[in-house]
């Protein structure tokens, strides 16, 4: 076959093309261009946006004797993914741009022009295995490492995508094994930093980037009674959940810590209290995507609603083509879920699907019952 | 067999530069030092300066020999710039076409951003060619404020060739010296230094078949240029650095052979290119000639084409697939294809622009290869379509 791989400029890329490669596939490096200020020679430890990035890349090519390409999907990112963040953070709402990265532009921008130039897959360094079903088609399970496994923000891209798609690194046994391969391979970004953080924030300040973007709007922080209990510059630097930096002027009646419970973005308010207000009972998801057919209700599977999440039994109220709604099992928590975050269902290791969360419904406090 | 016509960005080195590279390196020597060793490098750099001199017309004391062309555009534009404008403090004005390399440009901004110059970009015509009214207008305007004109002799991107005569008639009518790139020019077009009239001109050894790594900046004796590198005073004190009498020498044969061989190469490759460009319009749907559609005004081994609804990149990777080696306008440093500014500057939609590709022919090109690339272009071009213009749509 012929085969696109997509390279950061990172060891885990680098490595699945290679194994790509002795499998022995017809394999060419694509470095995907995202940033629009790419001028930036930065420290490799932010993902694919530097010169130093593209540099590494070119260079794994180099060693793996491969053809070596930078494609300019700046736009095309800036359109969606930044775009999507920013609005869904001015609508008071937690998006995963790396979610919206792999729905817009890998494996969908990025893997449609592969497929116009005469590739037959795209392969990147993502952390998840591809499992021949019975019937023939291809199911999307979590990786082999639970540490490192990536199933879930690969899940928005659904089967069809899925079937074009190579994750050579989901049987890998640990992050440490594919360092050793890499070195054992001779590629100098064995030793590379991993990436984490937000690609397109250069410095982490995700706060200042939002501000930079969305400009100051000041208004109210107030507890659950309505009470102003401190300010803010704009209420979408504010994440449901988030306890550190509300500096608030006045310390809660119980002395309790207090977290955002609620980005108000009409009324341009953070509503804040304390922890076990933050308890979610259901919730309700958009625009899902299902690998197969739907869960029945009534069905027993698990939720994961963070990259890094530990995934939650839940039972199944709804799930179709419109929406997907749960609730949570007998036993089990969740806290701190704001509308806009991915929520990706599992039976075991198998990816069932995935949506967007629309709206919660709270354990403890006044809410919407989700229908 | 790969087909290599992107001789704009550089060309093989002729066997006997590349000989005259071998033997020079054999030798020690500082051409600076004063004993016999450094006395012998000396010599083998004055008798490359002659050589090179004699090919461009121009003195030997007018050969200030640099690291390549960006240098010498970089020693021309700064250089020029901070002289006159400690003559006179008025001049600051810095006109450039819209067209010119960057090595030209981003001085230029540089000065404005950094020293307070003012940049002036002249506009072009749809063919890529200077406006000669908006040169004059810009003139009578401000004549008395102009530091420096730089044009370019040739395009380097659409092979427009550029009326310098008649630029340096008007600059010299307000007192103002012209520099021109002649990078591409030389070996193509006759080039004389002296009958140019240019008070400045750049040129590069390894778009003729030198080593990449120097090049000159011709400067008129009675010019005044700041230099931009300083040290030990080589070069007039205008460019200081160590001299390779290796580089020098097989610039100076490179050149030499450039110029006496012009006027049948330049045949040779306008034959090439007319037999491509026909082939292409003729056999690829929205294809079209960017430049001067008169090939006497352009560069005989520049074809320059866009194709509607393709991308440069995906052109790019598909002909090289197949072992076309071509160019999408300039190599740049990142390795990403962008809209040409010279293409943009032409008023070429942006669309359009994206969808660029540059042949150039050089010394080893053939018939085979035109065959080759009129066998692989048209399914490039379809394949290229109909993966779109990914990076605006989609």
């Amino acid at each position: 076959m012929r085969v696109l791989a997509a390279l950061s400029g990172g060891v885990d890329s680098a490595v699945a093309a290679a194994r790509v490669l002795d499998a022995g596939h017809d394999v060419v490096g694509v470095h995907m261009a995202l940033s629009r200020s790419r001028a930036q020679l930065r420290s490799g430890s932010r993902g694919c946006c530097s010169i130093e990035d593209a540099g590494d890349a070119r260079r794994a090519a180099d060693r793996l004797g491969i053809p070596f390409y930078v494609w300019d999907l700046s736009e095309r990112f800036e359109d969606t993914v930044v775009a999507d963040f920013l609005a869904e953070y001015a609508a008071g709402r937690t998006p995963n741009p790396c979610v919206r990265c792999n729905e817009h532009v890998k494996f969908a921008t990025l893997l449609d022009k592969a497929l116009a130039l005469g590739f037959d897959a795209v392969c990147t360094g993502h952390y998840a295995r591809i499992v021949a079903s019975d019937d023939g088609t291809r199911e999307l399970h979590r990786a082999a490492d639970p540490d490192k496994d990536q199933s879930y923000v690969l899940a928005v891209m659904g089967p069809q995508r899925l079937a074009r798609a190579m994750f050579p690194l989901g049987d890998v046994a640990s992050k440490a094994a594919t360092r050793a391969e890499a070195a054992a391979r001779g590629l100098s970004i064995a030793a590379k930093p991993d990436s984490y953080d937000i690609c397109f924030v250069a410095d982490g300040d995700t706060r200042g980037f939002l501000r930079d973007r969305l400009g100051a709007r000041p208004g109210e922080i107030v507890d659950t009674a309505g009470r102003v209990v401190g300010q803010h510059d704009g209420a979408y630097q504010y994440t449901v959940g988030q306890r550190r930096g509300l500096a608030l002027g006045r310390p809660a009646a119980d002395g309790r810590p207090r977290y955002v419970l609620a980005i108000e973005p009409v009324a341009n308010r953070v509503v804040v209290g304390p922890a076990d207000e933050l308890a979610v009972s259901s919730l309700v998801a958009d625009a899902p995507v299902w690998f197969g057919a739907p869960p029945v209700a009534g069905a027993r599977v698990q939720a994961q609603v963070r990259a890094h999440g530990v995934p939650v039994p839940v039972v199944v109220g709804r799930a179709d083509d419109e929406a997907l709604q749960v609730t949570l099992a007998e036993g089990a928590a969740l806290r701190g879920l704001a509308a806009g975050q991915s929520v990706v269902l599992y039976d075991g290791t198998r990816v069932l699907g995935q949506a967007t969360v629309s709206r919660t419904a709270a354990v403890a406090r006044r809410a919407e019952v989700p229908a | 067999m790969t087909v290599y016509l992107d001789h704009a960005a550089t060309t093989p080195v002729l066997p006997a530069a590349a000989q005259a590279l071998a033997d020079a390196l054999a030798h020690v020597g500082n051409p600076s030092s004063l004993h016999a060793s450094g006395r012998a490098a000396r010599r083998t750099v004055e008798e490359s300066r002659e050589r090179l001199a004699a090919s461009l017309g121009a003195r030997p004391s007018e050969v200030v020999l640099t690291s390549g062309g960006t240098e010498a555009d970089n020693l021309a534009v700064e250089g020029l710039f901070r002289a006159r404008r400690a003559a006179d403090p008025r001049r600051r004005r810095v006109l450039v076409s819209a067209v010119e390399h960057h090595a030209v440009l981003d001085p230029a901004a540089w000065l404005a951003a950094h020293e307070g110059a003012e940049v002036v970009l002249l506009p072009v015509d749809s063919d890529g060619v200077l406006d000669l009214d908006a040169v004059r207008r810009e003139l009578a305007g401000h004549g008395d404020e102009v530091a420096l004109v730089s044009v370019m002799w040739a395009n380097n991107e659409v092979g427009a060739l550029q009326p310098v005569a008649e630029v340096v008639e008007a600059a010299h009518a307000w007192g103002i010296p012209v520099h021109a790139d002649a990078v591409q020019a030389l070996g193509q077009v006759p080039v004389d230094f002296e009958a140019s009239g240019l008070d400045a001109m750049t040129v590069t050894a390894h778009k003729v078949g030198g080593p990449v790594g120097i090049g000159a900046l011709l400067a008129r004796r009675e010019l005044a240029l700041e230099p931009v590198l300083h040290g030990g005073g080589q070069e007039r004190g205008v460019r200081s650095g160590t001299l390779s009498a290796p580089l020098a020498a097989a610039f100076a044969v490179a050149a030499e052979a450039a110029v006496a061989d012009r006027a049948s190469f330049a045949a040779r490759v306008a034959a090439l290119r007319d037999r491509l460009v026909a082939g292409v319009l003729g056999s690829v749907p929205g294809a079209t000639l960017r430049g001067p559609g008169d090939p006497a005004l352009r560069l005989p081994a520049n074809a320059h084409l866009t194709f509607a609804g393709c991308e440069g990149d995906s052109l790019l990777y598909l002909l090289d697939a197949a072992g076309v080696e071509a160019s999408t306008g300039s190599a740049c440093q990142a390795g990403v294809p962008e809209p040409s500014h010279v293409l943009l500057a032409m008023g070429v939609p942006q669309d359009d622009a994206r969808g660029a590709l540059r042949f150039s022919f050089g010394h080893t090109s053939s018939d085979a290869d035109v065959d080759r690339v009129l066998e692989v272009l048209p399914g490039a071009v379809e394949r290229a379509r109909a993966a779109g213009l990914t990076a605006v749509h989609a």
